[in-house]
């Protein structure tokens, strides 16, 4: 029981309450849940005569029931009667329901409206306070629309209670969060800044909240504030310690409206009043002076206020970013913070250091604290003080210290806590580039990330590196000899074989003359590796083996017998069979010129922003960017560094590196140009989906690989399709479709092509055209936003029964696509027999770090595989008696959707598939239309007929076919569409 | 502040205050992400912690931990007293609170917060202050008003 029962004891809550506690196990607990709904339930259908408190007490234990985690589908309309009540708790505990369990009942919110609207017009400042929470707790747009303009008069008026505008200036900051526009600025808003002035103590802390959060969009109607909440924060710092009476907390003065203010002030610029501004120093001297003093109470809270404020002014020092002496001072504060017992000081000492590093002014005092940060990042007990080291560190380096805080970095990897280890090897990577001085460091640096932390080091990583070698002839001879002595370690990170393949690949030839790198050493050493890799590395080192055949023709007769040997070309992944069947034929049947056409070393990459650089930021959001900030400080690093020109447009077309690994679909970079003939090879070679061709016939590289007739008898097809279906997702991975799934597979019943998809981050676009019982189908995935999409992933999934009626095969697409980029994927589609419900198509991928997923069905109806039949009347009316079975027939009637247009309905008549036959119907205005529906296993023969009746706006539609659900469902399909 | 969360030791969530709109499904997800976060920590680690692009601020007392999420420019150190300052009102209401207060007097705590912040904004920071409001709808909680006198 509790210990003290204040206030109106409600004893049936309480004994509720102790029930549910002495419950011995969850079922237990629901079962008397279960109980007390369904008496409450009752009460409150049953007895109309419920006095005020039952009710209350009822509506009270509702709440408790819905705040253990409970759903509450009832009692909205008892709380909302209480808000009406005489009684004061009987009101309050109706608000509290309405406040926990806002219900979008347009209904009850014009009651709930009503009662809020009666009590703020009461004039008692209690239930006008109640009022005002509740409004402020809801904050929905609703009560924006109903209050947002009386909110302002009541916050502003001469006889209003200090408490009522307190709650009337945050309860306007609530609304005005949530709905910018219902706020009217006006008049008020000048009479607003005065409350800075108010005597209440209270009501000043809730208007400069409201004031910071109005003065963002309209800093010009508030600039007035500056110099009232510098006096004000002037008179609060300057005031002895118990001036402030119950405004003072442990010692410190109005240490939460202090912090406020200060951070009003952030909102503009230094103070342009010479005087104003001398005012606002001598505050932030005082504030760090004070700092220096004995502290006046032993306790954590005097501290932490005291330090509250202190940060604050730090922050507000580091916004101005103008006065060295001030930033030099805080630095050495925080400086002393970074020794602190407190590991809350020396997190936040470490976290507002960052901001101070990339000031010009404080950036070498900054420094001069790296061995005790290199000492936190070492000895620290808390990862997250650990990670805020590392923070610290990547924003101090610069060139003078790159090299050790690179170093620490690496050694720091070897122990460090796995939720950072990716992060931690970005940042390496990056400043590695950034601050090289001679490339040779730079790769030792990245061998050393892939040696010490191979799991995380992520694709950009590996990529950025060889764009950089490659782009730099004076580190390629560097580059290959360190990759081919990192790959005689015995067990090398399979990141270090990609690396050491692509380089080789491209620059073996700088180190063959060495006869203990030789060739064929290389090349044996690069096999020696080859099965213990994923498919994806084998398929580079496929590409490198071609180039390998160009660089040292010596090798040829090696490594064709190993990609002529059964394990490559009946390999049973696609993607190595394709390689090693292209590419041996390319080395048998291409001249050298050819040849070294074909395998020319790579082009330089564009520059651009690193890829490494963009990813970081994404994990780490905007505060990540402290590099470009040195960068702007450095510009020469711009000259040498050229690499990581650092400009504010995102990357729009794939990453380079994506295509030079030959894994992408996209074509390469730079095509050399060539005879006609070697540049179809090319393509061939290079390019592993279907060009965007709206051909159903074989396309030119299906031919190229029929031709060559792959020892694997599988049809051209099925090589260029997922070869593993039975790997998808089955339906119980993926989530429901979404709500619009329906309509929006109803817009693509009549047409091909146009947006399925649309919303702020993704655009799906989908092409599609079939013929007979097959199909094909172009889905075109557009990034809307600036960053890159990860773990790209659209799958197709055939749910229930639809296996054995339809056949999708999908092309994998890329798993990154970058801002702004489009990614397009090939369905192949064959209609097995006739079917019902569409696939569904699954997307999922992760942006900035979330995981996003969506489920849609693909817009692939049955009506898609109609044949159009032309036939004179006689034969119609004959097939349709033949149909007259009433299970071969489907009508409907219905209302029209859309306004009744012949041609509209002709169009869409069309568009659905059937031909449409004239001078069938008596009737003119009828429309007739036939069809056989094409699939592998039958053929379904359709005849329809569609009658509008203008007058009454309703259509009736009939549908005959020679088979039952055929009927039915091609008659709800079409329905729809009018 | 977006939002503030008492749990127990045992993760049993006692009191939710969400200052966004977010969904029921939501707020559960984060709830349970949150107490699993917070509860896995030792003793000795800072008060604060990041987590998606809030800050997390979280005290224990007792066998209760108050945890509240602000945002990037927020102030952990004043967010940790604001937490402070609440169990004090709490304290000083119910005459050194327990847990068990908050269970059955759940109505009272919401009160009591309400008070004190509104919005995700300290309101009123004199303890005084708050609990005069406190106590006087205490003193109101009988008392029969007709809407005419009001008038």
């Amino acid at each position: 029981m509790p210990a003290v029962s204040k206030g109106d004891g409600m004893r049936g809550l309480a004994v509720f309450i102790s029930d549910i506690r002495n419950c011995k196990s969850k079922e237990a607990e629901i079962k008397r849940i279960n109980k007390e709904l369904a008496n409450i339930r009752s009460k409150f259908k049953g007895d109309k005569a419920l006095d005020g408190y039952s009710k209350k007490k009822y509506v009270c234990k509702l709440l408790f029931i819905f705040l253990l985690g409970h759903d509450i589908d009832f009692g909205h309309m008892e709380a909302v009667n209480l808000l009406s009540s005489n009684k004061y708790t009987e009101k309050q505990i109706g608000y509290l329901f309405i406040s926990v369990l806002v219900n979008s009942n347009s209904e009850l919110i014009r009651l709930i409206n009503n009662a809020i609207k009666n009590d703020l017009a009461s004039r008692n400042p209690t239930f006008m306070c109640l009022a005002l929470h509740c409004i402020a707790n809801v904050g929905s747009r609703e009560m924006g629309e109903a209050f947002a303009a009386d909110i302002p008069r009541i916050l502003v008026a001469g006889d209003s209670m200090d408490s009522v505008k307190q709650s009337a200036a945050l309860c306007l900051l609530r609304l005005y969060k949530a709905s910018p526009d219902l706020v009217p600025m006006g008049e008020w808003t000048a009479r607003v800044v005065h409350l800075l002035n108010d005597q209440h103590m209270g009501v000043v802390t809730a208007a400069v909240s409201l004031i910071t959060c109005l003065c963002k969009k309209n800093p010009d109607d508030f600039k007035t504030c500056i110099s009232l909440a510098v006096s004000r924060l002037s008179r609060i710092v300057s005031s002895a310690s118990t001036d402030l009476q119950d405004y003072t907390y442990y010692f410190v003065p109005a240490p939460w409206l202090s912090v406020k203010l200060l951070r009003l002030l952030q909102c503009y610029p230094p103070p342009e009043d010479a005087a104003v501004k001398g005012r606002l120093v001598e505050c932030l001297e005082t504030v760090l002076n004070k700092a220096q003093e004995p502290p006046k109470s032993k306790k954590v809270q005097h501290s932490n206020a005291k330090n509250a404020i202190l940060f604050e002014t730090i922050s507000l020092i580091i916004h101005y970013d103008s006065e060295p002496n001030l930033l030099v001072r805080a630095c050495n504060q925080l400086g002393q913070f970074l020794q602190h017992r407190e590991t809350n000081l020396r997190y936040l000492a470490l976290e507002s250091m960052c901001t101070l590093a990339s000031s010009e002014f404080s950036h070498e005092a900054v420094k001069t604290h790296i061995d005790t940060v290199i000492n936190a990042l070492k000895t620290e007990r808390d990862v997250s003080v650990r990670q805020r080291a590392a923070d610290l560190l990547y924003a101090m380096c610069d060139r003078s210290n790159a090299k050790q805080i690179v170093s620490e970095m690496l050694r720091y990897l070897e122990t460090a806590d796995y939720a950072i280890r990716e992060e931690i090897v970005l940042k390496v990577a990056i400043l590695a580039e950034k601050y090289a001085v001679d490339y040779s460091w730079y790769v030792d640096t990245i061998l050393n990330l892939i040696r010490i932390a191979g799991d995380y080091v992520s694709e950009e990583v590996w990529y950025r590196v060889l764009q950089i070698v490659t782009n730099r002839d004076d580190v390629q001879g560097y580059a290959a000899k360190t990759v081919f002595e990192a790959l005689q370690a015995p067990a090398c990170h399979e990141n270090m074989v990609k690396v050491g393949g692509y380089i080789l690949g491209e620059f073996g030839n700088l180190i063959a003359g060495d006869p203990r790198s030789s060739p064929p050493v290389q090349f044996s050493l690069l096999h020696s590796k080859f099965h213990l890799c994923s498919v994806a590395t084998r398929a580079l080192l496929l590409s490198t083996y071609i180039k390998f055949i160009n660089l040292f023709p010596e090798t040829k007769a090696t490594i064709q017998g190993v990609l002529r040997a059964g394990s490559q070309l009946r390999n049973a992944d696609v993607e190595l069979q394709q390689r090693a069947v292209e590419y041996l034929t390319l080395s048998s049947v291409a001249s050298t010129d050819v040849l070294a056409t074909v395998l020319e070393e790579m082009p330089p990459f564009p520059e651009r922003e690193s890829s490494i650089l963009a990813k970081l930021k994404r994990k780490k959001g905007p505060g990540a960017g402290s590099a470009l900030d040195d960068s702007r400080r450095d510009p020469s690093s711009n000259d040498i560094n050229g690499g990581v020109e650092p400009t504010p447009s995102t990357v729009s077309t794939p990453s380079p590196s994506a295509d030079l690994l030959g894994l992408r679909a996209a074509p390469p970079p730079a095509a050399p140009p060539a005879t006609s003939g070697a540049g179809n090879l090319l393509v061939d070679v290079f390019s592993d989906g279907p060009a965007a061709q709206p051909s159903l016939g074989p396309t030119p590289e299906e031919a190229f690989l029929s031709e060559l007739e792959p020892p694997a008898p599988e049809s051209p097809m099925a090589l260029l399709a997922d070869p593993a279906p039975a790997a998808d997702p089955g339906p119980d991975d993926i989530g429901p479709p979404i709500p619009e799934a329906d309509e929006l597979l109803n817009k693509f019943v009549c047409k091909n092509n146009g947006v399925l998809f649309e919303n702020q981050l993704l655009q799906i676009g989908v092409k599609s055209e079939f013929r007979q019982n097959l199909g094909r189908m172009y889905l075109f995935y557009g990034n809307k936003t600036s960053v890159q999409f990860q773990n790209f992933s659209p799958t197709v999934v055939h749910p229930g029964d639809l296996q054995t009626q339809l056949a999708v095969q999908t092309k994998r697409v890329a798993a990154q696509v970058d801002g702004g980029a489009q990614v397009q994927q090939v369905l192949n589609i064959e209609c097995l027999r006739d079917f019902l419900t569409p696939p569904l198509l699954s997307v999922r991928f992760r942006y900035g770090g979330a995981p996003q997923s969506l489920t849609l069905k693909l817009p692939v109806t049955i009506n898609k595989f109609f044949q159009p039949t032309e036939m004179a009347a006689q034969d119609f009316f004959q097939r349709w008696k033949q149909l007259s079975l009433p299970q071969q027939e489907a009508q409907k009637i219905f209302k029209a959707n859309h306004p009744m247009d012949a041609e509209v309905t002709k169009a869409k008549l069309l568009g659905f598939g059937s031909a449409l036959l004239d001078n069938v119907d008596p009737n003119p205005e009828n429309f007739v239309g036939a069809g056989i529906i094409q699939t592998k296993a039958l053929q379904v023969g359709c005849l329809l007929r569609l009658e509008p009746n203008a007058q009454a706006q309703m259509y009736r539609l009939t549908l005959r076919t020679s088979k039952e659900p055929v009927s039915r469902h091609l008659c709800e399909l079409l329905a729809q569409q009018f | 502040m977006q939002f503030m969360l008492l749990f127990s030791r045992q993760g049993k969530l006692r009191l939710q205050k969400w200052y966004i709109s977010l969904s029921d499904k939501e707020k559960k997800k984060i709830t349970r992400e949150l107490v699993q976060t917070i509860l896995a920590r030792k003793p000795k680690m800072c008060n604060f912690l990041e987590w998606r692009d809030l800050k997390i601020v979280y005290k224990r007392y007792a066998s209760l931990y108050f945890c509240c999420a602000i945002e990037d420019q927020e102030n952990e150190l004043i967010t940790l007293e604001i937490i402070h300052r609440y169990v004090e009102l709490l304290d000083k209401y119910f005459g050194s609170v327990c847990e068990l207060d908050i269970i059955f007097n759940f109505e009272k705590a919401y009160f009591i917060l309400d008070e004190f912040l509104l919005g995700g904004e300290v309101q009123e920071t004199s303890k005084k202050n708050v609990l005069k409001a406190i106590e006087q709808a205490d003193l109101l909680q009988e008392v029969s008003y007709s809407t005419s006198l009001l008038y």
